[in-house]
């Protein structure tokens, strides 16, 4: 009966996740591949529960002690065959799922490149106090909040944080990564249907943490052309000054873009050099959210 | 220079109406209690007999009851944040804005964990094993009680921060730079550094004490494999606890280097490592889950057994297992955090250890199956808990392995579908197994059974409510919901949070059942009462003296020549029924005398806990100071023991027969 609950709600949320933006509804190879070794270990699972759920509430209900059918065996404390069987039934399915993880960790490690003849778009992200900055260091632009990305195409990030740690995670997308001061973590992941997905930090990071959400946008390459000339018409330069303007706490910022960047922004950002050059940039960071 | 430190009227959140309303009803609480104690006129007894004791039971039952009202209060937080997430959709803030529901969410990981679980789970060993290991008390009985004094302050200063100040709003596990002090200058992440410390000292000083206890006083004839599953379970337990706690200790203490001292161990400026913080904390907190899920699963294999009436299955496999998990337990601690970045071969490594540790816990729930084989069950209400863990922690565990599977992981890591596991298992496994060993061992510690039927009624609402609060949490996680939201734009989870909302306000019924079923069995407690100190025809020793036991235990040590050494010994004493039993010579019984050295050290603790949250450094010395020269008259004591005499001992056993005779 309980399971039936559990089955009930998983089934229920399947058929959900057609409109649901959850991570049973994959947009692209990474989160495919997860959602399919998900259902994998769980259907090798749900083999060995299901059963044993079954059993406690028979064995149960059978042995109660107002049922005279049921034979008592008080001595029945002991039995290699069934010790065997015992030890040998969870050791099965660890041994299955076991080789499920081995091999997914490998195929699916968030650092290792999808195997494309499409040439991957290299993106740069930081987060920051609540936001997220996507530097584009080909295209020379950058975006706030808002990643656009071209279907089909891989996407390889390099990902850092300028405070707290944060979680970089695009639930339809696949893999979450953390974001780190002081350092650069790698995923890879690939959009492989148009369309606008939701991304959110998935680690807490403070007050503003529930509104430090970003859409991705996966458009043609056309599109993501287009989209790039637009941005470098528009907005402001983003350096050292305007960076340091960015990176004051703010909650909840609407998407805008930077026509243009300064091109080794990220690696002083990972090596935490604008800090220790310019004290003063430290400083008014750490008074501003001491104020709050 | 100012006196009081960081410390003003400031402190104290007068603006905050929630905060207040929580804080008088605290304060109401108390009053109440003092005036109840005062009216009572029973400050002397209580001090002599429970605030100074350092007998085991009692010190074991004051652990249950700061479990209990912490876990009223921990409880208080869920409700508020399930409240709070059921009202803040889409554009709506709900009533807690950020800076309390980060507070909220810190407070109930913090207190359920470390100021709940823990002591429910030390207070039974503390009850339990002395008497089913046949000795008379712990090793140190007095240690015993700056242990559980030093736990008490811990949870004393957590609850001082509702009123003076904040709580940390840097999650339970306060990782840095996040509880850094250039991001959480307040006072919260004080509160939580110091109240951990303190309790974890004396968490620490408790493991040391029952490693000892139990390797060294067994009674005659209790080798190893003829010791109570539950003992093992708590050996392995301390075990745990003397290996992992000075990690944490360390650990935080680093913390607070970093926050009082500019040290940079995880800073983010001066080379400071925030990967080191949450290596050393899951090095900890991964043994700590264990920590409290072993004594549990020895819970359970008493109660099936002794309810089942034939011993439990496979006894030597689950001794076998435990001792596996107490070791695997050290090989995990990455999959907290396998979306670190670490290379495939780490994560993969990591994920299949994680694995293996299904297999001793697999190998265990098949030997409860098999205890119930060819018995006959009795659906008292432990048994009812123990079921219904049985069936709860196989569908928690499942998703725990599927956790482990690294891919899986980068998608579900920080989702609620991992608040929903870990409370799968939480409340499944741990919560269920205190309650199964509070039911089991009310009658020994007070003499009377609790309620049946309260009980019942408190069991099935807890089962459903804890279905329908976190079934749909893992719905949520698959669509994508991370945890720690204060609000979200989703409106498609709000269903699915109003429903754990409703669940967890059946539990609330349940919690509300649990509070009646303890004053209805007070109330009727002469009809509950039990003068056999055997409701349950048990198997272990702790059912062979009456109930309540004496401050002694046992009046002659009893000598064990196989498991279930109560069980055999009724079952030859029926063989041996017309047999006359020899009389025997009682003889004087040299117990511990009672000690304020707990109280007293506990009370300095405190003081040097908020004299240093809040700065104020004489008043640290001066609790430093205090707290020595505590333990320095300790040291100096001339008696340690006080001798009952022989005529005592006879008269009471002599009363208790003839109780149960009549």
């Amino acid at each position: 009966m309980r399971y039936g609950l559990l089955a009930g709600l998983l089934i229920g949320a399947m058929m959900l996740s057609g409109c649901t933006e959850g991570v049973l509804d994959p947009k692209g190879p990474i989160a495919l591949a997860e959602r399919q070794i998900l259902f994998n270990a769980l259907g090798i699972m749900l083999a060995i529960v299901i059963p044993v759920i079954l059993a406690i509430l028979g064995f149960a209900f059978w042995f109660r002690a107002s049922n005279e059918r049921a034979r008592y065996r008080p001595d029945f404390t002991y039995s290699g065959r069934l010790e065997l069987l015992v030890w040998s039934i969870p050791a099965m399915t660890v041994l299955l799922v076991g080789g499920v993880a081995w091999i997914g960790a490998h195929d699916l490690d968030p650092g290792k490149p999808i195997s494309s003849t499409v040439k991957p778009v290299n993106v740069q992200v930081v987060s920051l106090d609540w936001k997220w900055l996507f530097i584009y260091p080909e295209q020379g632009i950058a975006s706030v909040n808002k990643l656009v990305v071209p279907v089909g195409t891989p996407i390889s990030f390099e990902l850092t944080s300028s405070s707290v740690m944060n979680s970089f995670f695009v639930p339809q997308l696949g893999s979450q990564v953390y974001t780190m001061s002081g350092m650069a973590t790698r995923l890879h992941l690939q959009a492989d249907h148009l369309g606008t997905y939701a991304g959110i930090s998935a680690m807490f990071s403070g007050d503003g943490f529930p509104d430090m959400r970003f859409t991705v946008d996966a458009v043609t390459d056309d599109r993501f052309a287009q989209w790039v000339r637009q941005a470098r018409e528009t907005g402001s330069a983003l350096d050292k000054q305007t960076y340091a303007d960015l990176v004051k706490p703010s909650k909840a910022v609407a998407p805008f873009t930077y026509r243009a960047v300064a091109p080794d922004l990220f690696s002083s950002i990972v090596n935490a050099d604008m800090g220790a050059q310019d004290s003063s940039l430290s400083i008014c960071s750490t008074s501003q959210r001491a104020e709050r | 220079m100012n006196l009081l430190g960081k410390l003003d009227w400031n402190a104290i959140p007068l603006h905050e109406p929630i905060i207040m309303g929580a804080t008088g009803f605290m304060v109401l609480v108390v009053v109440v209690v003092l005036g109840f104690v005062t009216a009572k006129g029973a400050w002397l007894y209580l001090w002599r007999e429970w605030l100074t004791s350092v007998d085991h039971k009692r010190i074991g039952t004051m652990y249950c009851i700061l479990a209990l009202v912490m876990m009223l209060r921990g409880f208080s937080d869920a409700i508020m944040i399930r409240s709070q997430q059921a009202l803040a959709a889409g554009g709506a803030q709900g009533y807690l804005p950020p800076e309390h529901f980060n507070q909220i969410f810190s407070a109930h990981g913090t207190i359920m964990i470390l100021f709940m679980a823990m002591p429910f789970v030390v207070g039974l060993m503390n009850f339990a094993v002395p008497l089913q290991l046949g000795v008379r008390d712990v090793a140190f009985p007095t240690l015993n009680s700056v242990s559980f004094w030093l736990t008490a302050s811990g949870a004393l200063l957590v609850n001082i921060s509702l009123a003076v100040g904040e709580f940390s709003k840097a999650t339970w596990w306060g990782y840095p730079p996040l509880s850094e002090m250039q991001y959480s200058p307040g006072v919260g992440v004080d509160y939580y550094l110091w109240s951990l410390q303190i309790s974890g000292i004396g968490t620490l000083l408790a493991g040391i004490n029952f490693v000892t206890t139990i390797l060294k006083l067994r009674a005659p004839g209790m080798s190893y494999m003829r010791m109570p599953v539950f003992c093992w379970t708590a050996l392995a337990a301390n075990l745990l606890i003397v290996a992992a706690f000075p990690v944490l200790t360390a650990t935080l203490a680093m913390l607070a280097l970093d926050r009082y001292l500019g040290f940079h161990f995880f800073s983010l400026e001066g080379q400071g490592n925030q990967m080191l913080y949450s290596n050393l904390f899951w090095v900890w907190g991964h043994p700590e889950v264990y920590i409290l899920i072993l004594p549990a699963f020895g819970v359970f294999s008493e109660v099936m057994a002794t309810f089942s009436g034939k011993p439990l299955f496979g006894y030597r496999s689950m001794v076998a297992a435990t001792m596996t998990i107490c070791i695997l337990s050290f090989l995990v601690w990455l999959h907290h955090f396998f979306t670190m970045g670490a290379s495939a071969n780490v994560n993969g490594f990591f994920g299949v250890m994680s694995m293996i540790i299904a297999l001793p816990t697999g190998a265990k729930v098949f030997n409860w199956l098999f205890t119930m084989y060819g018995g006959r069950v009795r659906f008292s209400v432990p048994v009812l808990w123990s079921i219904g863990f049985m069936v709860t922690f196989v569908i928690g565990g499942m998703t725990g392995v599927l956790l482990a599977v690294p891919p899986a992981d980068f998608q579900l890591h920080n989702s609620v579908f991992l608040v929903a596991h870990f409370h799968n298992v939480a409340i499944g496994g741990v919560v269920f197994g205190v309650m199964a060993g509070y039911n089991y061992w009310f009658p020994k510690a007070f003499g009377f059974k609790l309620d049946e039927r309260w009980g019942k009624a408190s069991f099935w609402c807890w089962l459903v409510g804890f279905y329908v609060a976190f079934m749909p949490l893992y719905v949520l996680g698959l669509m994508g919901m991370t945890r720690r939201m204060q609000h979200y734009d989703n409106l498609s989870w709000r269903p699915w949070l109003i429903a754990a909302a409703f669940g967890t306000a059946i539990i609330l019924v349940g919690v509300v059942c649990q509070v009646v079923q303890l004053v209805v069995s007070i109330r009727n407690r002469e009809e509950l009462r039990d003068v056999t100190g055997d409701p349950w025809n048990g198997r272990t020793l702790e059912w062979a003296t009456a109930s309540p036991p004496p401050a002694w235990n046992f009046a002659f040590q009893p000598k064990v020549a196989e498991l279930d050494a109560f069980w055999s010994s009724k079952n030859r004493a029926q063989a041996t029924k017309d047999e006359p039993t020899p009389t025997r010579k009682y003889e004087p019984v040299e117990m511990p005398k009672n000690s304020a050295t707990g109280f007293v050290t506990a009370f300095f603790a405190v003081v040097i806990g908020f004299a240093l949250i809040w700065h104020i450094w004489w008043l640290a010395s001066v609790g430093v100071f205090g707290a020595f020269v505590t333990l320095l008259a300790f040291s100096f004591r001339r008696y340690n023991e006080i001798e009952v005499p022989a005529e005592e001992v006879a008269r009471f056993v002599r009363s208790h027969q003839a109780g149960v005779a009549a």
